[in-house]
C-alpha cells in the first residue's frame, strides 16, 4: 500500500512545483513510510508515498511507459501482474522494474480505457497521458482504497485522502450538511460525497477522465445480480467445489509479496476459513494476529485459540482495553476523516499496530465474506420480514425474529406491538428499494434527531432518497436477497468497513490488509448463486461453510455468527469520569461553536449516560456520532491535524 | 434429490449439525423428539416456501403436517399437488 497526491491544471502551460506536492504527500506518512517520489511537467504534479512490499530496490514510483509518454502513480496491489506482464511482454511491451504498478502503463497503452478490467486486485490509480492531455482516476471494484479529487479553480487535486488535498485547498474546510446526514443514516455519505464541501471521492468500480478541461465520470465495474432468475446450475457439492477453487486461487494471488504476509484471525469462520486456506496451499509458517477486549460479552479469545491451534498458526493476540479505546479515538477520527457511529474502527489500529510490532506488513482478513456470501443478521431479518410480508396478518410470523433477537419479549402484548412497529415497516411494500435496510435506517437516523436547528435548515434532501436515486435500472428487478446484498455492499461495506474501519486503519501503523472474498470472481461467482445457498432457512453463509468445513473445527463452522463489537459508551464513561477531550468536545461552548447539535440534547444525553441509566443502541450511536463529528471538527475545521499523541 | 431427501437433508443440518442419516427416521415427531422448537418450525415454515413454493397459513401450522418427515412431505405434496417422492 502507498499514498498518491497530485494536482492537474487545466492550463496546459501552467505548472506545479515539488514543494507544492511536498506537503500533500507528507499528509500521507503513515500510507508510504519507506520513501516518497514525483513527477512534475507542464500541466501536471505526481507524487507518492511508498510502503515497499513488491520490488523493494527497484519499484519507486512515478512509473512510466517505453516513451515516458505515460505516467502513473498508484496505491494497492495488482496481484495478477506476473500473468499480465507476461501477456504484455509477449505483445512488445519493455518493462525497467519488477513491480506490479509498471503494468498499469502498459496495459493502459494496449487497451485503452478498458485496461482496469484486466486486473486483479485493489487500486487507486492516477494516470498521466501526456499526448492526449488526459487524467484518469481510477478504483479498485469493491472501494478497497480511496481515492479523492476537488476542482480549485483551474486546477484538480487529487490524492489518497482528503488531508493530503488540504494543503493545496487554501481555504478553511468545511463541511458537506448533506453528506453528515447521509452518514448518521447509512453509516457512510452516498458515493460519491464526502465529508468534506466540495471533495469527491471516485466510486468503488470508476474511473474519472479529466480531458480538456471537462470531467466525466465511467463506470467499468457493479455488483450485478441476475435479473432473469437465472442463478447457477449444479448441485450443492460441485457448486461449494467451485467456490473452493476460486478462493483458493484468490488466497493463492494474494500472497505474492516479497515481504512475508501474516493473517487476522477473529474466530469465526471466515477468517479461520482464508488462514485455514493459507495452510492448506503449504505455508508452513503462518503468523495470525487477533484482537482481545477484558469485556467478556464481546471477547472471542477462546475461539480465536482453538482455530490457531488446530491450524498449527505462530500466534499474536493484543488485549484492547476500554480505556485504550477512549485514548486512540481522537487519531482515530484524525485517520478516518469521517465520523463514525461506533468505537470498532479503535480497536482494529491497535490490532495493525501489533502486527507492525511483530515485523509484518500484509496481511490476509476475511472482510466482505458477510456481504459477498450472505452472513449478516440483517439478512436474516429482511428475509423474515419478506416472510412475514406474504401474510402481514399471521400471528405467528414476526415470532421468528425471536429466533434472531433472543432478547426480544415476544410473549407480551407490548412486545408484539414493538415488533410490528419497528420491524413491521412498510411490510405491505415488501418491493419498495430500501425495504430489507429500513429497520437499521430508522434506528441509526435516530442520531439525526440531536441536529440543531440552524443544522437542520441546511438539509433539503432525505438521504434514503438521494440513495435511491443512485440505484442501477436493474435493481428492481433482483431478488430480495441480492437486492439487501447490493446495499449493503455499496453503503455500510464500502463507505465504513473498508474504509473508516478496514484501509485507514491499517493504514495508521503502514499495514496492507488484503481480502479474498472481495476478488472480483468470487463476487461474480457468489452473484449469480441462489439466495438459498447463501442462506439455507436461516442458516448463514450455507454454500461457504459447505465449502471450507473439510479445512476448520467442526465447532469453528457450526459457531452462530458473532457480530465484531467493541465497547462503544462504556469505552468513554465506564470508568467514571470521560477523558478531558470527551467532556470539552461535547461541552456547550464546543457544540455551540462547531453549530451542528442541539447542546441541550446532547446534555440530556450525557446526563442519562452519567446517571447509568439503561443505554441503548441508538444512545451509542448517537454518543459516537456526536463525540466524533465534534473531532472531526476540531481536527479539520479548526485545523488543529493529528493529535499527535495518541498515533502509535 | 427428492423432496423427502431434501426435508430430511435440511433438518438433520439445520436442527440436528448432523449428516448422520441414522439420526432421524421419517416417522419420529418433532416436537416429542425435542428437535424443533415453536420458532424452530417457523423457519421450517420459511424453508417450505423459498424451496418449494407453497404458502403456508396460519391455520395450516398443525403438528398433522410439519411434526415428522412423512407429514412435511405429505403436506408439501398436498400443496404442490406432486408426489413427494
Amino acid at each position: 500500500m502507498c499514498g498518491l497526491a497530485g494536482i492537474l491544471c487545466f492550463d496546459p502551460d501552467a505548472s506545479v512545483t515539488e514543494r507544492e506536492l511536498e506537503p500533500m504527500v507528507a499528509a500521507l506518512a503513515p500510507r508510504g513510510p519507506d520513501g516518497t517520489g514525483f513527477h512534475t511537467e507542464p500541466g501536471i504534479g505526481l507524487g507518492h508515498a511508498r510502503l515497499s512490499i513488491i520490488d523493494l530496490e527497484g519499484g519507486d514510483q512515478p512509473i512510466h511507459n517505453e516513451t515516458r509518454t505515460i505516467w502513473t502513480v498508484f496505491n494497492g496491489e495488482i496481484f495478477n501482474y506476473v500473468e499480465l506482464r507476461r501477456d504484455l511482454e509477449q505483445r512488445g511491451h519493455r518493462f525497467y522494474t519488477h513491480t506490479d504498478t509498471e503494468v498499469i502503463v502498459h496495459l493502459y497503452e494496449e487497451y485503452g480505457d478498458g485496461f482496469a478490467t484486466h486486473m486483479n486486485g485493489q487500486f487507486a490509480i492516477a494516470l498521466w497521458d501526456r499526448p492526449r492531455r488526459r487524467l484518469l482516476l481510477v478504483r479498485d471494484r469493491p472501494g478497497i482504497l480511496p481515492l479523492y479529487f476537488s476542482r480549485q479553480g483551474q486546477r484538480l487535486l487529487f490524492a489518497s485522502e482528503i488531508k493530503a488535498l488540504l494543503p493545496a485547498m487554501g481555504s478553511r474546510p468545511e463541511l458537506n450538511a448533506a453528506a453528515l446526514d447521509q452518514l448518521m443514516t447509512f453509516w457512510a455519505p452516498v458515493s460519491p460525497a464526502s465529508l468534506f464541501r466540495g471533495v469527491e471521492e471516485v466510486s468503488p468500480g470508476e474511473m474519472v477522465i479529466v480531458e480538456a478541461g471537462q470531467l466525466r465520470r465511467q463506470r467499468y465495474w457493479e455488483w450485478s445480480f441476475p435479473a432473469d432468475g437465472q442463478y447457477l446450475r449444479g448441485s450443492v457439492d460441485e457448486l461449494a467445489e467451485e467456490l473452493h477453487s476460486l478462493l483458493l486461487d484468490a488466497t493463492r494471488l494474494r500472497l505474492r509479496a516479497d515481504v512475508p504476509v501474516g493473517a487476522y484471525l477473529s474466530g469465526g469462520l471466515d477468517s479461520s476459513g482464508i488462514s485455514a486456506l493459507v495452510r492448506h496451499l503449504g505455508h508452513p509458517d503462518l503468523h495470525t494476529f487477533s484482537i482481545r477486549f477484558d469485556d467478556p460479552g464481546v471477547d472471542e479469545g477462546e475461539h480465536q485459540l482453538r482455530v490457531s491451534q488446530f491450524l498449527g498458526t505462530k500466534h499474536a493476540s493484543v488485549m484492547c482495553r476500554k480505556a485504550d479505546i477512549a485514548a486512540s479515538f481522537p487519531a482515530v477520527i484524525y485517520r478516518t476523516e469521517a465520523p463514525v457511529l461506533r468505537s470498532a474502527p479503535a480497536p482494529m489500529s491497535i490490532l495493525s499496530g501489533l502486527v507492525r510490532q511483530q515485523g509484518y506488513k500484509v496481511v490476509l482478513t476475511g472482510e466482505g465474506a458477510d456481504e459477498v456470501l450472505g452472513g449478516y443478521d440483517l439478512f436474516k431479518e429482511a428475509k423474515i420480514r419478506q416472510f412475514w410480508a406474504r401474510q402481514p396478518d399471521s400471528a405467528w410470523r414476526p415470532a421468528l425474529l425471536g429466533r434472531l433477537y433472543p432478547y426480544l419479549d415476544l410473549n407480551q402484548r407490548t412486545g408484539s406491538a414493538y415488533l410490528k412497529m419497528f420491524f413491521g415497516q412498510a411490510l405491505d411494500q415488501p418491493d419498495l428499494p430500501g425495504f430489507s435496510h429500513l429497520p437499521r435506517w430508522t434506528t441509526t437516523g435516530k442520531t439525526r434527531e440531536f441536529f440543531s436547528a440552524g443544522f437542520r435548515a441546511q438539509l433539503a434532501q432525505d438521504p434514503v432518497a438521494v440513495l435511491v436515486d443512485t440505484l442501477p435500472a436493474d435493481f428492481p428487478k433482483w431478488h430480495a436477497f441480492n437486492r439487501a446484498q447490493f446495499l449493503e455492499a455499496k453503503t455500510l461495506m464500502a463507505g465504513y468497513l473498508l474504509n473508516s474501519q478496514g484501509d485507514r486503519m491499517l493504514m495508521a501503523n503502514s499495514v496492507e490488509g488484503r481480502f479474498p472474498f472481495l476478488d472480483h470472481r468470487v463476487i461474480e461467482f457468489a452473484n449469480r448463486l441462489h439466495p438459498r445457498l447463501k442462506m439455507r432457512g436461516l442458516n448463514e453463509k450455507y454454500l461457504l461453510k459447505r465449502a471450507l468445513a473439510r479445512h476448520l473445527p467442526p465447532a469453528t463452522v457450526a459457531r452462530y455468527k458473532q457480530p465484531y463489537r467493541a465497547p462503544d459508551i462504556a469505552a468513554f464513561f465506564g470508568a467514571g469520569d470521560p477523558p478531558d477531550y470527551v467532556k470539552e468536545r461535547l461541552s456547550p461552548a464546543a457544540l455551540q461553536a462547531s453549530g451542528y447539535f442541539d447542546s441541550q440534547r446532547v446534555q440530556l444525553l450525557l446526563r442519562k449516560i452519567e446517571q447509568g441509566r439503561v443505554i441503548g443502541f441508538k444512545d451509542n450511536m448517537a454518543l459516537l456520532g456526536i463525540l466524533s463529528t465534534q473531532l472531526w471538527h476540531q481536527a479539520f475545521v479548526d485545523g488543529k491535524g493529528s493529535p499527535g499523541s495518541y498515533l502509535q | 434429490m427428492s423432496v423427502i431427501e431434501k426435508l430430511r437433508a435440511y433438518v438433520l443440518d439445520t436442527y440436528l449439525f448432523t449428516s448422520d442419516q441414522n439420526a432421524l427416521g421419517n416417522d419420529d415427531s418433532f416436537l416429542d423428539k425435542g428437535i424443533i422448537d415453536s420458532t424452530g418450525i417457523l423457519e421450517l415454515v420459511m424453508f417450505l416456501e423459498e424451496q418449494f413454493g407453497v404458502k403456508v397459513d396460519d391455520t395450516e401450522l398443525l403438528p398433522e403436517n410439519f411434526d415428522s418427515i412423512n407429514r412435511l412431505a405429505q403436506f408439501v405434496a398436498r400443496k404442490t399437488g406432486k408426489a413427494a417422492v
